[in-house]
């Protein structure tokens, strides 16, 4: 069988692809790579289908040593990356063979690194999907985060770009030093003042140390609710509601100063208001901001949210013609 | 009663970013906003609209994953709205076909009681488990009182979430009769797996260990989540309840709980299931005698 040999795992790094769709219902988050667009990149630098199986790495990417030939790509937050201890580019097609080694040094900007190889990560499906879903253990290799010594299966390799291909500059993406994050305002913003809500999208916010693919915790500022009467069922906290579903994307605020952001392995639903939801292609921005970083958030309305994600994917079309061109 | 006189306003709409629409039926828990929700998305289910992706009913509202590649949510909200005036009122003549299951308990046991003690700091009445001080701010004189009444009339599940598998589930009673307790000051880190929570007027199972905030009043010695999908209730799904599900939870002692768990390490344990028709607008205007049927026919 053809695999790779991970000699370390980095930070925190889980094999992903497109997500888990279709099980929201039961309290089954879909999982799947945090900034889609890098990840999808990956995939068309290794000739892969956009939505197969690859590996999403927090701060630290994981040294990894091939076994056969392959196509490697390395896409996603700005990374030294080496090949056999040499300097190698990132948003490139690269050719390793067998006792190859993929390394990492130091991040320079953004959080999450994608490696994507050529036959992608060969796990065996659950629900119709590769991702790991680390609450209950299911998916991904054996339901965790990658560790010395584990041997990944890896999937027969189709024809791939020529080494050397590259993603042209325009289409990189930015790191700033605060991230834009556009929201939809609604769900139970009903719950905050209109200052409240003001101050809510004049805040820089920073991301603390709680920041991971369930959600992320912010600070910066402190949010009033609307006094009121509890409704039966809701509980006491001015935050409480009665429970009910949170949009992936969503944002609440416990306690009033500290808000959160659920992501791609949050849970489903709860007893907290929501005040809006991050526009699902600013997700891929959340995914590259780390422990430290700022956001704001900037109101938009259905219809440009919608815009921007048909927008996202146009412009991988493009890229997907530029590099098969 | 009271639950026959709960008038729901005109549902809210909200655009959940592009991938989500939020649709709040009340602000308030009752068993008429749920029926609603149930109804509602049953009959969006029958549509097999392209580019629904999710269809999740919630306590007094629902939820719908959508791709807004294939179906804009503008035009889901439009949807929604003619579903809402076609199937929203309660209609006298509906039957839903629901199952009613017993789920026992043991009450009172060592592995919440452990846990309990250990987070007394995050919760409101540090000097008192949490079966004691549910039982007094509800007016229930002793806790074996407020156990009983737990067990005296079954519970429907109301929602599904938080973590896969995890029953919300609102007891079938008037709402002068519910039992409302509120979640822990700050949420515990850990909960045993199993563990049966209160919080607000909803009773859970927890599927598995991990953070929590509902008081702990006892553990089901069966799961209610298999990832696995080795128990035979389990073949077709990993989530044993469903949205609609009638459950009774039922007191045990500490012999049976012994017992159910040898089944469950056995993988011979199942259910105790009993396929009903139940009439929301038959229950709401007589909810004990509905639930004399229902508990008569579990365990006939």
């Amino acid at each position: 069988m053809n695999e790779v040999l991970v000699r370390s795992g980095g930070l925190y790094t889980t094999v992903q692809d497109a997500g888990r769709d279709g099980h929201y219902a039961i309290g089954m988050p879909p999982s799947g790579a945090m900034d889609r667009y890098s990840f999808t990149i990956a995939n068309l630098l290794t000739g892969n289908p956009g939505s197969t199986a690859a590996l999403e790495a927090t701060y630290l990417g994981p040294e990894l040593e091939f076994t056969d030939s392959r196509t490697v790509a390395v896409t996603g937050a700005n990374s030294s990356v080496t090949i056999n201890g040499a300097s190698a580019p990132m948003w490139t097609s690269l050719r390793v063979g067998p006792g190859d080694v993929l390394g990492f040094g130091p991040l320079k900007t953004g959080a999450r690194p994608y490696v994507a190889i050529s036959g992608g990560l060969d796990v065996p499906e659950y629900l119709n999907s590769r991702s790991t879903y680390k609450l209950t253990g299911i998916g991904g290799f054996g339901g965790r985060a990658l560790a010395e010594g584990d041997r990944v299966p890896l999937g027969r390799a189709q024809d791939a770009p020529a080494e050397g291909t590259t993603v042209p500059e325009e289409f990189l993406p930015e790191f700033p030093d605060v991230v834009e994050l556009r929201l939809v305002v609604g769900l139970c913003s009903y719950r905050l003042t209109e200052n409240a809500l003001n101050s809510f999208f004049d805040t820089t916010w920073k991301v603390t140390k709680d920041a991971d693919r369930i959600g992320y915790r912010l600070r910066g500022g402190t949010i009033d609710f609307v006094e009121r009467q509890q409704p039966f069922g809701a509980g006491s906290d001015p935050a409480n509601v009665v429970d009910l579903g949170y949009p992936i994307g969503s944002v609440q605020i416990p306690g009033g100063n500290e808000p959160i952001i659920l992501l791609n392995d949050a849970v489903t639903g709860g007893g907290y208001a929501t005040v809006g939801t991050v526009v699902s292609a600013d997700r891929d921005r959340i995914a590259q901001t780390g422990t430290g970083g700022y956001v704001r958030f900037n109101a938009t309305d259905v219809d440009s949210a919608v815009q921007a994600r048909q927008d996202r994917d146009a412009w991988l079309h493009k890229l997907r013609t530029v590099l098969s061109g | 009663m009271a639950e026959t006189t709960v008038r729901l306003p005109e549902a809210r709409y909200e655009f959940g970013g592009d991938e989500f629409v939020f649709v709040e039926l009340d602000r308030e828990m009752s068993l008429q906003a749920n029926f609603k929700a149930m109804a509602i998305t049953g009959a969006l289910r029958d549509r097999e609209l392209e580019g629904v992706v999710d269809i999740c009913p919630s306590n007094a509202s629902y939820l719908i994953r959508l791709d807004p590649g294939k179906l804009h949510p503008t035009e889901l909200v439009e949807e929604l709205r003619r579903l809402e005036h076609s199937v929203g009122e309660l209609d006298g003549n509906r039957v839903v076909s629901t199952r009613i299951v017993d789920v026992p308990v043991l009450f009172d046991d060592p592995w919440t009681k452990e846990t309990l003690l250990r987070f007394r700091d995050n919760h409101q009445d540090p000097n008192v488990t949490d079966l004691e001080y549910a039982a007094r701010i509800n007016g229930f004189s002793t806790v074996e009182e407020l156990i009983e009444a737990i067990g005296s009339a079954p519970f429907i599940v109301t929602m599904l979430g938080f973590v896969p598998g995890l029953p919300f589930c609102y007891q079938m009673v008037p709402r002068e009769r519910q039992i409302e307790v509120p979640k822990y000051v700050r949420p515990r880190t850990d909960t045993p797996e199993r563990a049966f929570g209160y919080g607000g007027a909803f009773a859970v199972v927890y599927p598995v260990r991990g953070a929590g905030g509902y008081q702990l009043f006892g553990i089901a010695p069966a799961p209610v989540f298999d990832g696995t999908q080795s128990l035979p209730d389990f073949h077709d799904r990993i989530a044993f309840p469903q949205p609609s599900d009638i459950l009774r939870y039922r007191p045990i002692d500490r012999a049976e709980y012994d017992h159910v768990r040898s089944e469950v390490e056995a993988g011979t344990f199942h259910y105790r299931i009993r396929e009903v028709e139940f009439s929301p607008t038959a229950f709401l205007e007589n909810p004990d005698s509905v639930n004399r049927d229902l508990l008569e026919e579990l365990y006939r």
